[in-house]
């Protein structure tokens, strides 16, 4: 059983409201009950209230799996990427360290890595993910291609991310505007407060 | 995204089913150009639970072959244990040098192989290897408890048997035949017991 080809996810921070649906949805499901896979996190919560849905973004390279010591981290066949296998995680927080997106979390009481795995109990069966299903603005999206086009005429999706030398195409999407070129943030630059102008930062944000 | 699906990495002779193309290397290489670890320890579930019948094959094959190594490397320490020579008679002390409670140690057969003699009575003598059998730490005698005790793991020997009391040995300390030839005390033999 895999997640059908077509259907892709497509996450649109500029629609996120923090409501914290998906966060509650998501610690719904059976496979991780009580226990929220995605984050939602503030952009810079001194200047705005800005939120941002972070789910995996299940890379064609995942970061996790390469530095993962105890070879705990799979991928099925359809580029999903799950949660460390239990038998084999060693609990030790590489996988939390390496990923560029911050998306693995270590649940120290079950000395288990956990992750966001597209609600593959779900997605497998041809469901949506949880969190997808009960976003109130959209900012959270599965489906097709198409579909996405037609609903958001001014967006397009992203899926090549860059981290330093690292190139990383994953198979979720980014939504960002249509009319503008893509533009790569220096994420370890922009970590450094003296680099950036952070109201210009959102300014970019808010234009569209 | 998947209508334009990449052609498998891993090449037609992988034996994998073609669904399994997501997989692509940090460094953008051909799956074949890569390291044998990556091979070992793929990513990607479906080759992780592969078993090709050749790898398997293989197992079975040389494990097998080391089991027949080692019956045969049994068999061979068996004849050579055999075809020892006699380990020689070794002068150890002169009666006189030993009174009752006191103990020697001496090297016998081999010069690393240390022994403790020990006068329990006027007229008996024991000597035994000094290598606790659990781990090889050196026996020491205690006299006041009738033992040998070793420090490493508190391992207690009986002083009059060598065999243990106490602790995580299980074997018997190997005993050293004692010959009282003209005042002289000799070795002749070590008796390895289980």
């Amino acid at each position: 059983m895999s997640a059908p080809s077509q259907f892709e996810f497509f996450v649109d921070p500029n629609r996120c409201i923090g409501c914290q649906s998906c966060v509650a949805a998501c610690s719904e499901c059976d496979t991780h009950r009580g226990h929220s896979m995605i984050h939602l996190e503030y952009v810079d919560r001194p200047i705005s209230v800005q939120t941002v849905p972070v789910i995996c973004m299940h890379c064609d390279s995942p970061t996790c799996a390469e530095v993962c010591p105890a070879d705990a981290i799979k991928r099925t066949e359809d580029g999903v990427v799950q949660t460390a296998r239990k038998p084999r995680c060693i609990a030790c927080n590489n996988c939390v360290l390496a990923c560029p997106f911050g998306v693995p979390k270590m649940k120290t009481e079950f000395q288990l890595m956990m992750k966001c795995d597209m609600c593959y109990d779900r997605t497998s069966v041809g469901s949506k993910p949880m969190c997808a299903s009960v976003c109130p603005s959209g900012a959270l999206h599965y489906g097709t291609r198409e579909e996405v086009e037609l609903l958001r005429p001014n967006s397009q999706p992203v899926n090549t991310f860059q981290f330093g030398a690292q190139t990383i195409t994953t198979k979720v999407n980014m939504m960002v505007p249509r009319n503008k070129g893509i533009q790569h943030i220096d994420v370890t630059a922009a970590m450094n407060e003296d680099a950036v102008n952070p109201a210009g930062m959102m300014e970019n944000l808010y234009e569209d | 995204m998947n209508d334009t699906k990449k052609p498998s990495p891993l090449g037609r002779d992988s034996g994998l089913s073609p669904q399994s193309s997501v997989l692509t290397t940090p460094d953008g290489r051909p799956y074949h150009d890569q390291p044998q670890w990556r091979n070992d320890f793929p990513i990607d579930w479906p080759q992780d639970e592969l078993v090709a019948r050749r790898d398997f094959t293989k197992f079975l094959v040389l494990t097998s072959l080391a089991f027949v190594v080692g019956q045969a490397w049994i068999f061979v320490e068996n004849v050579r244990r055999k075809r020892r020579a006699v380990p020689p008679v070794r002068k150890i002390a002169r009666l006189a040098d030993v009174p009752v409670g006191a103990a020697v140690t001496f090297a016998y057969p081999e010069p690393h192989d240390d022994c403790l003699l020990v006068r329990i009575a006027e007229d008996r003598f024991v000597a035994y290897g000094q290598k606790c059998t659990h781990l090889s730490c050196a026996v020491t005698p205690r006299l006041a408890e009738n033992c040998l005790f070793c420090p490493c793991h508190h391992g207690v020997f009986d002083l009059a048997t060598g065999v243990p009391t106490a602790g995580p040995p299980r074997r018997p300390l190997p005993r050293v035949v004692l010959e009282i030839r003209d005042g002289t005390i000799y070795a002749k033999g070590v008796e390895v017991r289980t």
